[in-house]
């Protein structure tokens, strides 16, 4: 791997979000942990906004449905669990990661293909509006369904456990958050050197070329939707699962429009752009929630600021232009 | 189901539809004319409803309060597009959403700050207070009556204005071919605040009309942004004959549809039942239309021609 | 020998004045300061920093920051007030699902929560802890209420609420005292704006009593569409629909509306009087109940705060239990899920002094507990 000047900045990236709740928690502040776990979460789930949007081209605004999706696969799966209550056709429901995240990123995966073969009919603006559409749909669906909680959401009372370790432990979760975070770039960076993902940055580019090579542009999108999709869900899941809660707000669309800010805060389609902006936001967010009522005044004031004059986000400012080839 | 309750239900949707033609002739204006996506106007919306709430309450007169909802937001307007806006038009949407989505937050909180954490109180003109009768025993607002005669009011002006005047003349050519028509020495710039001034100054009349039914507080306008966005997709982005049919049926169905849906479930299950699930389809109910709209006619019922 | 003859004699003289040694106490205030909701959380900071500023405690401090109405920040300040700023009690929730969302999480931590508003169900009966007090109501009261006083005076009541738990749970709590006829029940859309349908609706359905639970901005828009629709049925609701943070906004249209409440800024007691001026001389506005409920908890705080150290949980919790406190409402005391057990009242809507507020009219409940006390087990 070349050190490139993006290169360099990824890897500084990464060890910093490593090494920031290794000393938070040898001094003794947990919170500090818990904060880089949600960097680390909603980075995933930015990632997965940014294979469709980045990389194809297909601006969801409706990414939060997938990412409520998978909450609400940890949250439920957790409250059968703990009463003992058979979920469907007698299974049984269940505390362990591995298997919650499975069921999170085939149910959205699922989702995904059915909102998806619609929606990619259309394009543009209507494509936005129409992902928007079938988010609002999930939503209401979620606050008026009284089983889990509806608008008052679901509690997990005990943190889902992963085989090998005690998830209770701040520092730990955040290696498992971590780890699965590093897992999902890797595959992000994969999808964009393959074949796969040659075909769907070129339908974002010119949709008319690629079908004039054989390719079917709407096959490529879906197929690029679905997957983009299962990430958010499984970000979601780990989002329950440090907030020990699930809400509708996670499929509110303040959520969609959240994770658009986050991908383009650190950089649109850059690898670690998902993280850059994460990071950006929450510290933000935590820094000027601390010193201010009128916080949110100054955060809207930073973000006009970072797009009208920081182009390419964080990224684009630390490591210049994207170099192709 | 009576006659009387049907006809009142249906002059409802007809005026929850003139409101959000309102809010959605300004939206699809300036995103034919400029191509940009504002999600700000919601904003504008609470600013012109704050305004004249405000106005009212200095001078007592509500007539006062509308001139000022309509000047406020219209400068608003303006201010935002030669600050902000302007350095949008070559960006894409991406940027756009996240720009505008920024100044959502700057409005919500500055609004707060200067009015504070508490609903403003704003109420119908005398003039316009009561209700008149119906056939059947059913009586109707006045004030509801005038928001509709207000709203066609409004589309005929808009319809003169875009088909008649000079100005709709560049208007419509600025939709067609942006390129085109700076090149033929129009004053595109110009051209672009007076378009944004415009929608502006619409959704601020909306929130005026709408504040003395409603509640006069800081982020009313973004559940009407939503409705305001489904009615332009449903409409055809650009076209205000769109906004309009879309309008109405998107006011006329969720009324409606409030109405008949927990009524025809309650045939099947227990009232208190059928009210939670006839509720909650009910609000789902929009969406599902749009997305089957949009799987027929994938760029609205009445997308207007583009070069 | 002579170290412990002075620790004794320190120890004597300080039982002998009754002033004990006051702890150093740090709450960390979460609510709502921000966005559509906000006033409620304003009211909420003021009447409890009232409460804590007259106690005149000066080893007392408070953080507070916004939740925005945001579950999962309610829960991120919660972690960081109890990890980073070691706060030893939480306070000041607004909203139910934010409480759901903080308090299995800040009691795990062996914090103390004392709620100024929320108080559903789920925390009330099997989910109830010790460490978890409610200084306001428990969320079905005051539905019950309304329930009770429409049951004797109402054959054929229209009922409504938004498509939430809290709505659904009021008008479980309304039937659970109110026996007539139901001429129809309806589930809004949360946040909605427009109500002509539902009135519409009213009208048609031949009731002599409407009950409706909209807090906040959709109580305003409600109150002003029905009082301009001509429809001529008296309308009840529980304090939250007529609060007197929503009043002025919703004007005239309020008055003749009927509520329920453990309190109004016209009791007629020398200690609410008090709290009623002195809030005013603060904060320039009428309390509202949010504010009573909050200056409650400040009181029972501090109140415990003068005779126990929160660092000894058993002890801190046995002084707030004894509730030793004058609250404006009048009689208080905890029952045994640590929720309130007091009076309500019914209120209308009159015009003093060109001021909308609400006036006590009648005692309804005496002593009222709730229905979920007995599934918990404490």
């Amino acid at each position: 791997m070349v050190l490139t000047r993006e290169n360099a900045v990824n890897l500084t990236l990464a060890v910093l979000l490593l090494a920031v709740p290794l000393i938070a928690s040898a001094l003794g502040q947990p919170f500090y942990v818990t904060l880089a776990t949600r960097i680390a979460i909603l980075a995933l789930a930015a990632l997965g906004l940014n294979l469709a949007l980045g990389l194809g081209g297909m601006v969801s605004f409706g990414h939060a449905a997938f990412f409520g999706i998978g909450g609400y696969a940890a949250g439920i799966l957790a409250s059968h669990a703990l009463s003992g209550e058979p979920l469907l056709f007698d299974l049984p429901g269940t505390a362990q990661m591995p298997i919650i995240w499975l069921v999170a990123v085939i149910a959205a995966g699922l989702v995904a293909l059915a909102i998806g073969a619609l929606s990619l009919r259309t394009s543009g603006v209507y494509f936005i509006m129409i992902t928007l559409a079938f988010a609002q749909m999930v939503y209401y669906f979620a606050i008026s369904w009284p089983a889990y909680g509806g608008e008052d959401g679901l509690s997990i009372a005990v943190r889902n456990q992963f085989p090998g370790t005690n998830t209770m432990r701040p520092l730990n979760f955040f290696f498992v958050a971590y780890a699965v975070l590093l897992a999902g770039i890797g595959l992000f960076a994969l999808i964009r050197a393959s074949r796969f993902g040659a075909a769907l940055a070129a339908t974002r580019q010119n949709e008319i070329r690629v079908a004039a090579l054989g390719i079917d542009p709407y096959r490529i999108r879906l197929a690029g939707f679905v997957i983009s999709a299962m990430i958010t869900a499984l970000a979601g899941a780990l989002y329950a699962d440090l907030n020990r809660f699930v809400s509708p707000s996670m499929l509110a669309w303040h959520m969609s429009g959240e994770l658009i800010v986050l991908i383009i805060l650190g950089g649109t389609g850059r690898l670690f752009g998902p993280l850059a902006g994460a990071a950006l936001y929450v510290a933000f967010e935590f820094a000027l929630g601390g010193l201010t009522e009128r916080w949110q005044f100054f955060l809207g004031l930073i973000l006009l600021g970072v797009v009208l004059f920081a182009r390419g986000g964080l990224l684009g400012l630390l490591a210049g232009k994207t170099k192709h080839g | 189901m009576t006659i009387s309750l049907a006809l009142e239900q249906l002059l409802n949707g007809i005026q929850l539809g003139v409101m959000l033609f309102l809010m959605s002739a300004g939206l699809t204006l300036i995103f034919g004319v400029m191509g940009l996506i504002n999600l700000a106007h919601g904003s504008l919306y609470m600013v012109g409803a704050f305004a004249c709430a405000a106005v009212a309450a200095l001078t007592g007169s509500f007539w006062l309060g509308l001139v000022a909802s309509l000047a406020c937001a219209a400068a608003a307007g303006a201010i935002v597009e030669l600050l902000v806006i302007r350095r949008l038009y070559d960006r894409d949407h991406l940027d756009q959403v996240l720009a505008t989505f920024a100044l959502i937050l700057i409005f919500s909180e500055g609004t707060r700050w200067l009015f504070g954490s508490f609903p403003l109180y704003l109420d119908i003109p005398p003039l316009l207070q009561g209700a008149v009768a119906l056939p059947g025993d059913a009586t109707y607002p006045v004030y509801r009556l005038a928001i509709i005669a207000v709203g066609a009011l409004v589309a005929l002006g808009l319809y003169l204005l875009i088909g008649k005047t000079r100005l709709g003349m560049r208007i419509r050519a600025g939709e067609s071919d942006r390129e085109m028509i700076g090149a033929l020495g129009v004053d595109i710039r110009t051209l672009y605040t007076l378009v944004f001034a415009l929608g502006s100054a619409l959704a601020g009349l909306a929130g005026a009309i709408v504040g003395p039914l409603q509640s006069v507080q800081v982020g009313m306008g973004e559940p009407v942004l939503i409705l305001a966005f489904v009615v332009i997709v449903i409409g055809g982005i650009g076209s205000i004959k769109g906004a309009l049919i879309g309008a109405l049926l998107v006011g006329i169905t969720d009324t409606l549809g409030r109405l008949l849906l927990p009524q025809l479930l309650t045939l099947f299950m227990d009232p208190s039942q059928a009210g939670m699930i006839g509720g909650a389809a009910a609000s789902m109910l929009i969406y599902v239309v749009m997305a089957v709209i949009l799987s027929v006619k994938p760029r609205g019922l009445f997308p207007p021609a583009h070069a | 020998m002579k170290k412990i003859l002075v620790a004794a004699t320190m120890a004597l003289s300080l039982g002998a004045s009754g002033l004990a040694i006051a702890e150093p106490l740090k709450i960390g205030m979460i609510t709502t300061l921000s966005g559509g909701g906000a006033g409620l959380g304003v009211d909420t900071r003021d009447g409890f920093m009232l409460a804590i500023k007259q106690s005149g405690n000066k080893d007392i401090t408070v953080v507070t920051e916004d939740d925005a109405q945001k579950p999962e920040l309610a829960v991120q300040i919660a972690d960081k007030m109890i990890q980073s700023d070691n706060v030893d009690l939480l306070t000041g929730i607004v909203w139910s699902n934010l409480l759901m969302a903080v308090v299995p999480g800040a009691v795990a931590q062996d914090k103390f929560y004392v709620s100024t508003n929320a108080a559903p169900a789920a925390l009330a009966g099997a989910g109830c802890n010790k460490l978890y007090f409610n200084a306001a109501y428990q969320n079905d009261n005051l539905h019950e209420a309304v329930g009770e006083y429409a049951n004797k005076s109402y054959k054929k009541m229209f009922i409504l609420a938004p498509n939430y738990p809290a709505g659904k749970d009021s008008l479980t709590g309304f039937k659970r005292y109110y026996k007539g006829e139901l001429a129809g029940e309806v589930y809004t859309k949360v946040g909605q704006t427009d109500y002509a349908a539902e009135i519409a609706q009213m009208r048609a359905s031949g009731a002599d009593g409407i009950f409706v639970f909209l807090p906040g901005g959709m109580g305003i828009s409600f109150m002003k569409q029905f009082a301009q629709s001509g429809v001529k049925i008296p309308v009840m609701g529980p304090g939250f629909s007529f609060s007197q943070d929503v009043l002025p906004a919703i004007g005239d249209a309020a008055l003749g509306a009927k509520a329920s409440g453990q309190w109004a800024p016209d009791f007629d007691t020398d200690v609410s009087r008090k709290f009623v001026t002195d809030f005013k001389a603060e904060y320039n506005r009428l309390p509202s109940i949010y504010a009573l409920q909050a200056y409650d908890a400040g009181q029972l705080i501090a109140s415990a705060a003068a005779k126990a150290d929160v660092k000894d949980a058993e002890a801190f919790r046995a002084e707030l239990l004894k509730a030793d406190i004058k609250s404006p409402r009048g009689k208080f005391k905890f029952n045994t899920n640590q929720h309130p057990i007091q009076d309500i009242y019914l209120t209308e809507v009159v015009k003093k002094d060109g001021v909308l507020t609400n006036k006590t009219v009648e005692k309804i409940f005496a002593d009222h507990g709730d229905a979920y006390a007995k599934d918990c087990k404490i």
